[in-house]
């Protein structure tokens, strides 16, 4: 679904990543841990083509990215849902406005503004109380889960999460944990990026998930230790 | 594709409006620059219009007339009068022909000397006003002919002031035009600026729309639709206003320059609906060059 193949990643003159491959197959949960620095929002960004890999190649949905145009790349981006640690909202639009943005990008704009869809998709997260609200009024782990509200609108195949549980307490955490599970038991390609060893573990607690740590510039598949 | 596109900056779709964040200093600029050049647009077009008109009537008006002048005193001049009244009586082409009279001829001189002229001890050649018929008479044939039966005659078809006026009011019509083109140049330049400017204050709001799957028609038509409503509400403005001052222009009366004479008339007032019509199509190509060059470089 989405594939790294051989991925090399250099700032300036600094290599941030070399030889990286990773293949995530349709229904997959995986995690990407390491320290910070590391390299893990590096990865998820040249998984959604934001970012060019400096050698190597990158592809979705069997399309290589090097190939496609910015507006291919878009077409590509909506079967990716993206969870940024920041959440990255348009602070002049309403929570749910920003929620549906996605399909209003997407010409889908009648379904944005009266789709049955976004309302049951609020309650899902909890936000329902919180549509009308602006994004800086929101607590962490509203924005959070407003942030995986917005990946998840346009029923994307692939998910892509970076430190979703930052800047939230455990107990909201675990409740982003367990809708990125849902998620993911509803066929959804699940990766998360994070330094969170706890979220790992109870993650494995509940579904089959694989664990790739970055070391040294390259991507290692993590042992039993966790 | 691009008849769904333009149908969309056309129609508007209020979701995607509210997707750019309003920016105040922008919209001001837009709307100051649209304005400002339709209100010297007007002024611009109304001295083309004028132009063109005096240029058709000093055109038409002057040639389909000449004038005769017969030099001599006393009895030879009357003589070659009526001789070249029975010339131009018998020349085909030539509507009518008359002898101005010693009121007429002292009223055409009135400007420069004054009433009262004694014209009696003027030595005054005697004018005879010739109309041309449709298809009119051949020139050289006639002047040929006066020159052989009525020798102190002098036959003056206007040509010598009719070209030079006639030239004049072209080199006043290209002017015009040549000032719509700076104008439209100038303000698609300062629409670019602005767009240019608020696209780069926009790049963390274009940044999340790539991420949630935007393509660049969609994001620039945002800023499309916005800077051409803009742009068309300042030139709807910038054109009223310069119909105003137009309409408070003092009036020459029945006297004839392109100053006196500058202004629409009838149907020509129409063409003031063009300036807004073209400020918004002159904002939608700048906005979109500078969105186009703009989100390239945010790639």
């Amino acid at each position: 679904m989405i594939e790294l193949e051989n991925v090399a990643y250099s700032y300036g003159d600094g290599e941030l990543l070399a030889d990286v491959s990773v293949v995530l197959a349709p229904g997959s949960f995986h995690f990407l841990t390491g320290p910070s620095g590391a390299g893990k929002t590096t990865i998820l960004n040249l998984c959604t083509g934001i970012l060019s890999p400096t050698s190597g190649r990158a592809r979705a949905f069997g399309a290589d990215f090097a190939a496609l145009d910015r507006d291919d790349m878009a077409l590509i981006r909506r079967r990716i849902g993206i969870v940024h640690q920041d959440c990255r909202f348009l602070d002049h639009l309403s929570v749910a406005e920003n929620i549906a943005l996605p399909l209003t990008v997407a010409g889908r704009g009648r379904e944005a503004q009266h789709g049955q869809d976004l309302q049951e998709l609020m309650a899902w997260c909890g936000l329902t109380d919180r549509a009308n609200a602006r994004p800086p009024e929101l607590s962490g782990g509203e924005r959070q889960r407003a942030a995986l509200a917005r990946a998840v609108i346009m029923s994307p195949d692939v998910i892509l999460a970076d430190e979703p549980t930052g800047n939230v307490d455990w107990e909201m955490s675990q409740r982003l944990l367990t809708l990125l599970v849902q998620l993911n038991q509803m066929g959804k390609t699940i990766l998360i990026a994070t330094h969170d060893l706890n979220l790992i573990r109870a993650a494995k607690s509940q579904i089959q998930t694989r664990v790739l740590r970055i070391a040294g510039r390259r991507l290692q598949l993590a042992g039993a230790a966790l | 594709m691009i008849r769904a596109w333009f149908l969309r900056i056309v129609l508007g779709d209020a979701q995607a409006d509210r997707i750019v964040p309003p920016s105040g200093h922008t919209a001001l600029l837009t709307l100051f620059a649209s304005g400002a050049m339709a209100f010297l647009a007007v002024f611009a077009l109304a001295l083309s219009v004028a132009s063109t008109r005096l240029s058709d009537r000093w055109a038409t008006e002057l040639a389909g007339s000449a004038t005769l002048r017969i030099a001599g005193q006393g009895d030879a001049r009357a003589e070659q009068t009526a001789r070249a009244l029975e010339i131009l009586s018998q020349t085909p082409g030539i509507a009518r022909a008359r002898a101005l009279s010693e009121e007429e001829q002292t009223a055409l001189l009135a400007p420069w000397f004054g009433a009262g002229l004694p014209v009696e001890t003027l030595p005054l050649p005697q004018l005879v006003e010739i109309i041309a018929d449709d298809p009119p008479y051949d020139l050289t044939g006639l002047r040929l002919r006066l020159e052989a039966e009525v020798p102190d005659a002098v036959l003056d078809d206007h040509g010598r002031w009719r070209e030079p006026l006639v030239a004049a009011a072209g080199s006043l019509w290209r002017v015009g035009m040549l000032s719509l083109l700076l104008i439209g140049g100038t303000m698609a330049a300062m629409i670019t600026l602005a767009a240019y400017a608020a696209l780069s204050a926009n790049a963390q709001v274009i940044s999340v729309l790539r991420l949630v799957g935007a393509q660049d028609t969609y994001i620039a038509g945002a800023f499309v639709r916005r800077f051409t409503l803009r742009a068309l509400f300042g030139a709807i403005l910038g054109t009223a206003l310069g119909v105003g001052v137009l309409l408070l222009m003092p009036s020459a009366g029945p006297v004839d320059s392109v100053l006196s004479g500058l202004g629409f008339s009838g149907a020509g007032w129409l063409w003031l609906l063009v300036i807004p019509i073209l400020a918004a199509a002159v904002a939608m190509f700048a906005t979109m060059a500078a969105a186009r060059a703009r989100l390239r470089s945010l790639s």
